[in-house]
């Protein structure tokens, strides 16, 4: 049985994919799967800090097309999760350096030895991007409920169609619950009646993410957090579970409640 | 060497490439190829538009179309053609594409035009899918959609435009001046419309029922009405 080779991509930048490719690849190495996370931003390298393993780089994914280092020990184990390795960016090249058939053949080396490789994709639409999808199995579009991001992913599965890929899935990220409601933010059905993809889930803002990300601890180890706790179930719905959405409305514990009332109404 | 199988000749922004469009597709870009080899030098760097005429040509060859030009150094940038085939699979490629509507049907020797029993209609493309944004569809028949006009997306069109879908991106209806021209959806929440010369921005207003509509040009505006079955 071979690995699926699974690209987070948006179009859009700033939206959630590094964020998003390092708590499903955790989220899966905790359901004991082999998981390997590819960062294909060149030259913007983060997916190792999000991860917590900057520290540790030596070699990078260039090195390894360019045939400076066996593809092994380009792979940085992870620190809690011994069946999950990152295989980093270079900083110092840009996207030229890798083309679409390197990307195939490398996740074609990696097929046999793990469940899923993850490649977090740049930004964009360029070469990156084109870098990023060739090898994929299943793409997943990232976006928030905001226009111009749905209107990027809109054109990302354009182009994802031109090219005869399977009907990519969508995260929502970054939901305001309160902003929905009051009809701010677009909500998932407006997204979805947009895009006419299948949404694979709806992660609600949570001003965990980013200190967790910070810290190289992501979100989706803290088990009180609605966000970690969507990304768990994308993990398993990923792996073919049928997990039901979960309601985005906050529980609202009596603690809240008056937490709330303290506030003067004016709602969080 | 039959040169009638491809004639190549420079216009004003790059090459115009007219296939035949009868004889064996094989045999039309093998020779091709070998044309544009004779002379690699000169056409190195070059737009190339090509012409198929009433040939429809599918996706895939459009495409590898795209990489022998590609491979000399050309580029493939827009394809003229009478077939909606092509037209789609042009617009699939994210090529410029330009329907050109068939010449009308030869006179009789005594001058007489010969009586067609058929209604004769008028031409049109077919997209049988959702443009989304960054697509482009030109056409100078008509173009119906059969799927959405996501935001970001435009069509332009000698004729009428109907959107069997929302219509939420761009549309220019009677693009080379005909007043008469209607853009027509089962959901007009557009980010523009034009018809001939006249440009309409819909009102912001809040959402409101989902209806089929016409925006058409009256006492010279632009109106949208209720499409009434």
């Amino acid at each position: 049985m071979g690995a699926k080779v699974i690209t987070i991509t948006s179009g859009k930048g700033g939206v959630g994919k590094t964020t998003t490719t390092a708590n499903l690849g955790i989220a899966l190495a905790r359901m004991d799967q082999k998981v390997v996370v590819i960062d294909a931003d060149i030259g913007l390298r983060n997916l190792d800090i999000v991860m917590g393993l900057e520290n540790r780089i030596v070699y990078d994914l260039v090195d390894i097309i360019e045939g400076r280092c066996k593809l092994r020990q380009a792979l940085i184990k992870h620190k809690l999760f011994p069946e999950l390795y990152l295989i980093p960016a270079a900083q110092t090249r840009d996207k030229t350096a890798v083309s679409p058939a390197d990307m195939i053949q490398l996740t074609d080396q990696m097929r046999q030895e793990f469940d899923y490789i993850l490649i977090d994709s740049p930004a964009g639409i360029e070469r990156g991007f084109r870098n990023a999808v060739a090898p994929a199995d299943e793409v997943l579009i990232v976006t928030n409920p905001e226009v111009s991001a749905v209107r990027d992913a809109d054109r990302v599965i354009g182009l994802l169609e031109a090219e005869n890929k399977k009907a990519p899935r969508l995260i929502l990220n970054r939901a305001k619950v309160e902003q929905i409601r009051k009809g701010e933010m677009l909500s998932a059905e407006d997204v979805t009646d947009i895009l006419a993809i299948k949404l694979i889930g709806i992660v609600p803002e949570d001003d965990q993410v980013v200190p967790s990300s910070n810290s190289g601890v992501p979100i989706t180890l803290n088990d009180n957090s609605r966000a970690g706790q969507a990304f768990r179930n994308i993990a398993r719905r990923l792996m073919g579970e049928d997990v039901p959405f979960m309601t985005l409305d906050e529980p609202t514990s009596l603690l809240k409640r008056l937490g709330r009332l303290f506030a003067g109404g004016k709602g969080n | 060497m039959r040169d009638s199988l491809v004639t190549i000749k420079g216009v004003k922004d790059g090459l115009l490439v007219t296939i035949s469009p009868f004889e064996e597709w094989g045999l039309v870009t093998g020779d091709l190829a070998a044309r544009l080899d004779q002379q690699s030098a000169f056409f190195s760097g070059a737009r190339i538009t090509i012409d198929v005429g009433a040939r429809p040509v599918r996706k895939d060859e459009l495409h590898s179309l795209r990489a022998l030009f590609e491979r000399r150094g050309m580029t493939l940038y827009a394809v003229t053609s009478e077939s909606s085939t092509t037209i789609d699979a042009a617009s699939a490629l994210d090529l410029r594409a330009h329907f050109i509507t068939p010449a009308p049907p030869a006179q009789t020797s005594d001058g007489q035009v010969a009586f067609n029993p058929e209604e004769d209609g008028t031409i049109g493309v077919m997209i049988r899918r959702t443009l989304r944004s960054g697509r482009t569809v030109h056409s100078q028949g008509h173009v119906v959609v059969y799927g959405d006009v996501n935001a970001g997306a435009e069509i332009i069109a000698a004729g009428d435009v109907i959107v069997w879908g929302k219509l939420r991106g761009n549309v220019h209806a009677g693009a080379n001046g005909d007043e008469s021209a209607v853009i027509a959806a089962l959901d007009m929440t557009p980010t523009q419309i034009r018809i001939a010369g006249f440009i309409s921005m819909p009102p912001s207003e809040k959402r409101r029922k989902t209806r089929p509509e016409v925006a058409l040009i009256r006492e010279n505006r632009i109106i949208v009405e209720v499409w009434e079955a």
